[in-house]
């Protein structure tokens, strides 16, 4: 069987994740994601 | 009931996130535009389905790749992190539509086809490759003349875009009519393969291609949910390996990058030695009877 991992690496991994993730929103990338998402994006559905 | 729990689960959290009933109404806006759109859903779902509420991570994540300014996405990968460290593809069993549709379809009564063990690990290697190359790399690297690139995975292959956004909206919309091109068609072909694929192989997509559970699979041995195996109570029976539709052994390895914790296993081992656990020992999911639903 393979080699547990111990929770305080998964810990620091999602402090870190928590912290990319409020950077990029205050950063405005939260815009950036909105701007995309909220018109029909023509590549997706296969029309671009 | 308990049988169904998951399947439940499923279709409640499908429903919930595409819930936006005027995209569907003809005359009404085509699709969501709202605040909830700054947000991602953590599992595979177009966010141009006109009924979509929130975004997709995968086109997201294109989309910063291939923009002008080639920024680091911050705010998506991050969270994509966040969500694969806390429950890694516990989302792909509970929380994506496309791997419920799929399963669906498994379920239509004909022959199955379970893949040898070569070509089938070399294969879900795949995965892998389309998350760099189509979502990461040539997002990147290869621009047009304004410097802007494309978002290459949804363009070319996703058939959760056409599932969900193509053709509902070619559908309900007119004036989208005369834009349909050979690459729709290409799109609907790649659709077509992949709804009978899943006919006769459990989630080929999921299993193969989809760059999302490629993404959440390497978090599953740090994942805050995993699973457990007593290795005390296992009678060495197989039964974990033979019920597992994803194919993998969870005694060997209970927390593999292909086991997407749809908890087969561990409501069939015979002597309760397998059971879901968050980060510690702390609580625990077991195959008590509550569970087997007998
Ligand atoms: S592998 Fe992809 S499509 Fe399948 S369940 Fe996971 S996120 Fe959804
Ligand atoms: S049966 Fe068990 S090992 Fe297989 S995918 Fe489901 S939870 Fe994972």
């Amino acid at each position: 069987m393979k080699k547990e991992v111990k929770p305080l690496l998964s810990l620091v991994i999602l402090a870190a994740a928590v912290g990319m993730c409020i950077f990029g929103a205050v950063n405005g990338e939260m815009r950036e994601v909105f701007m995309k998402a909220a018109r029909i994006c023509m590549e997706c559905i296969g029309l671009g | 009931m308990a049988k169904r729990f998951r399947k439940i689960v499923q279709a409640g959290w499908g429903i919930l996130t595409n819930a936006y009933v005027r995209g569907f109404l003809p005359g009404g806006p085509a699709i969501y535009e709202g605040v909830l759109k700054h947000f991602c859903v953590p599992g595979m779902n177009c966010y141009s389905c006109p009924g979509a509420v929130f975004a997709c991570p995968i086109g997201a994540l294109q989309a910063a790749f291939s923009g002008k300014h080639r920024k680091f996405p911050f705010y998506v990968l991050g969270y994509l992190t966040a969500v694969g460290v806390l429950a890694g593809r516990f989302i792909c069993g509970w929380l994506c539509l496309f791997g419920l549709i799929q399963e669906l379809l498994y379920k239509i009564p004909t022959p199955k086809i379970h893949l040898p063990k070569t070509p089938d690990r070399p294969l879900r290697k795949l995965k892998y490759l389309v998350l760099l190359v189509l979502v990461v790399g040539l997002p990147l690297f290869y621009r047009n003349r304004l410097g802007v690139g494309d978002p290459f995975f949804c363009k070319y292959l996703c058939p959760v875009g056409t599932l969900e956004g193509g053709i509902p909206l070619v559908l309900l919309n007119e004036a989208l009519r005369p834009s349909l091109s050979w690459l729709f068609g290409w799109k609907m072909a790649v659709l077509v393969l992949c709804i009978a694929a899943s006919i006769f192989i459990y989630r080929p997509f999921c299993k193969y291609i989809c760059p999302l559970g490629a993404f959440y699979s390497l978090f599953q041995r740090i994942s805050i949910v995993r699973m457990r195996v007593d290795q005390a109570a296992c009678i060495g029976c197989g039964t974990c390996e033979k019920v597992c539709p994803m194919s993998v052994s969870p005694v060997k390895n209970p927390n593999s990058a292909e086991c997407i914790r749809c908890t087969e296993c561990v409501k069939a081992c015979p002597a309760h030695a397998l059971s879901f656990g968050i980060g510690g020992e702390g609580l625990k999911l077991k195959n008590n009877k509550g569970i087997q639903g007998k």
